[in-house]
């Protein structure tokens, strides 16, 4: 599982969900693996907002990951700014604009740590452990086991 | 606006408008039917361009091209005379570029000296260039649409190609050649399907809380969606054939499936959960207010449960101090297996709705795919929720039952009604609901019972039937 995934799991129990503090699941004895895949700036534009950000940020210090930036980067950040417009005078202004634009965007350092953290990097054995009631969900080749024990339904 | 000329297939016809309706929306851009009916495989829209038609047209799975329409008439001398009227400022443009000229007929058929006479009567648009079959640099085709054994077309339509449909992933996706499907994996066309009429597409979220060996999230990673999924049942996520871990062969999973079609940089995850005690977060339910969906779209094909029974976790009868005691005892046996209980169809579909109205963005959607019996009680059964407009509804019919694919919208809080919001809240919370077999509920499940039958004459995938 790419550790995405914790920016949208809590404890399965009903009467955990009310309490913060079963957000987020926090990994144990998790084993990591690096799956490289290709950065997606679409994707990563339109997921940013709905980052938990300071939550994610504690993951990753509790993985022991290289940490993020206190505060969520701006979607603007997610490019490295266009060398310094080009002092060419005004001669094809819209032509230029639509077709060097899009698609040539370089993504920046930003948003390459942020690709490696929570596409690139994946849980493939552990537990999850909620922040609430101490209930440790297995992870098993990469799959998280959240099916509730009789007692806890 | 300039019209055109959609070349549709003549399946799944209640799903074509639906399916082109979501493809303008993806690619935003305003799309106008002109004329449409459901027999028939020609239908016209407006759309602003030729960019337009090409981008609407390129993810299509119910449609084998797009052409810019040049004329129409229910005669030839009528059609002459449209097209004449219609395109003649554009004959020049092609005047002497390679170029092909074909016929096609719908529910009928023409000689090849007939066709070359038609083609023929067409030459005052002087075109000069070489006749190419491949590659030509402009396609022109004459549409004929026949009744059902007539002798003469009621309706023709001549168009230049623009673009062709993105049908082929329906092959590309067949279940013959995929790596690991089960009983109840989704046929690959009809998947591809939802995940447009969802509105799948680069960047975005998706979600299948029931999804089996994966089939829709493997569409909606197709179309570029990045995609996760659950089950309560772990083996078929895991799949069949041992630890692929543990360097055994012949491990068949979902990540298998992603990994043959080149798309898992866009698979999430997956995890083992049951819908109703589901551990992605609710973001509404737990600040009270109405903000914070992360899901772009949720599909799926929701267990029915008339088979096997429809089953979630807990206990049929809540558990006394000692049975607790022993559970706890027990759960951490690798051999533990939680309790489940029966669990009505639906119950479900509210669950499903409920869960909906909660993680999707605005204007997100929610398809569906839900079984009928054919029966006028139960035609109108559509469940619903303050939050969700229904956006398509579209049937696949079979001869004593058909399966409808509900789509629903998310509505921007500001259209919610708060009160409604209020009352769904609370339903939410109070949980499972009552669960007795009324007579509207049992005439629906014995549709079913029927179905399954047929299901079971007709053999499909070995005799096994499906769940429901
Ligand atoms: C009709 S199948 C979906 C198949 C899937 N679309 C595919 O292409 O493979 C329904 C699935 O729902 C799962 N299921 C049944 N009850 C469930 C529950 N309470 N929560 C989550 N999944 C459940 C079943 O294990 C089954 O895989
Ligand atoms: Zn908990």
């Amino acid at each position: 599982m790419k550790l995405l995934t914790l920016n949208f799991l809590t404890c399965a129990r009903r009467t955990c969900k009310t309490s913060p503090s079963s957000f987020p699941l926090h990994p144990r004895e998790a084993e990591l693996e690096i799956l490289e895949s290709e950065l997606n700036l679409v994707f990563l534009r339109n997921i940013l907002p709905r980052l938990m950000w300071s939550e994610l940020r504690g993951i990753g210090e509790e993985l022991g990951l290289p940490s993020l930036p206190e505060s969520p980067p701006s979607r603007e950040d997610l490019v490295t700014k266009p060398s310094p417009a080009k002092p060419s005078s005004v001669t094809e202004p819209s032509s230029v604009e639509e077709e060097g634009g899009e698609g040539e965007e370089v993504p920046s350092q930003t948003a390459k740590d942020l690709h490696r953290l929570l596409l690139e990097t994946t849980i493939k054995e552990g537990k999850l452990v909620c922040g609430n009631c101490g209930h440790e969900y297995a992870v098993k080749e990469g799959v998280a086991n959240f099916l509730l024990p009789g007692h806890l339904v | 606006m300039p019209e055109y000329l959609v070349r549709l297939v003549q399946v799944h016809e209640s799903f074509r408008k639906a399916e082109l309706q979501a493809l303008a929306e993806i690619t935003g851009v305003g799309l106008g039917f002109v004329l449409y009916d459901e027999e028939s495989p020609f239908c016209i829209v407006n759309l602003p361009s030729d960019t337009a038609a090409q981008d609407v047209i390129s993810r299509g799975i119910l449609s084998h091209g797009i052409y810019e329409l040049w004329g129409k008439g229910s005669t030839y001398d009528e059609l002459h005379a449209s097209v004449k009227d219609t395109s003649r400022n554009k004959w020049a443009a092609y005047h002497n570029l390679p170029f092909r000229f074909t016929i096609d007929s719908y529910r009928g058929s023409r000689t090849s000296s007939e066709q070359r006479t038609i083609i023929e009567s067409f030459s005052y648009f002087g075109f000069v260039g070489p006749i190419r079959m491949r590659d030509a640099d402009v396609s022109i085709k004459v549409f004929e649409d026949y009744d059902f054994k007539a002798k003469t077309p009621k309706q023709l339509f001549l168009g230049r190609f623009i673009a062709k449909s993105g049908r082929h992933a329906k092959t590309t996706y067949d279940l013959k050649k995929r790596h690991y499907i089960s009983t109840t994996s989704m046929d690959a066309e009809l998947a591809l399907l939802t995940a447009n009429i969802a509105l799948a597409a680069p960047g975005k979220v998706f979600f299948d809380p029931f999804m089996g060996t994966g089939g829709f999230p493997l569409a909606c990673a197709h179309y570029g969606a990045f995609v996760c999924g659950s089950d309560i049942d772990g083996r078929s996520i895991r799949g069949t054939g041992g630890s692929a871990r543990r360097g055994q062969t012949g491990k068949m999973d979902v990540v298998g499936n992603f990994k043959q079609y080149g798309i898992e940089g866009h698979y999430l995850g997956a995890f083992i959960s049951d819908l109703t005690n589901t551990p992605l977060r609710l973001p509404r339910l737990e600040d009270g207010t109405t903000t914070g969906g992360y899901l772009d779209g949720i599909v799926c094909d929701p267990p029915y449960g008339i088979r096997e029974g429809l089953k979630v976790l807990g206990t049929r009868e809540e558990l006394g101090e000692i049975e607790r005691q022993t559970h706890e005892d027990r759960y951490r046996d690798p051999n533990y297996i939680p309790p489940k209980k029966p669990y009505s169809f639906i119950a479900m579909l509210d669950d499903i709705l409920a869960f909906a109205a909660t993680t999707l963005v605005e204007n997100g959607r929610l398809s569906m795919w839900m079984p009928i019996a054919n029966d006028e009680d139960i035609e109108i059964m559509i469940p619903t929720h303050p939050c969700l407009e229904i956006s398509s509804v579209c049937v696949q019919p079979f001869n004593k039952w058909s399966r409808r694919l509900l789509t629903y919208r998310r509505l921007p809080d500001s259209e919610v009604s708060q009160e409604g919001l209020q009352i769904a809240k609370k339903d939410y919370e109070k949980g499972i609901k009552a669960d007795d077999l009324n007579g509207f509920r049992r005439k629906y499940f014995e549709g079913f019972k029927e179905q399954q039958k047929l299901k079971y004459e007709a053999g499909n995938f070995n005799g096994i039937g499906r769940e429901f």
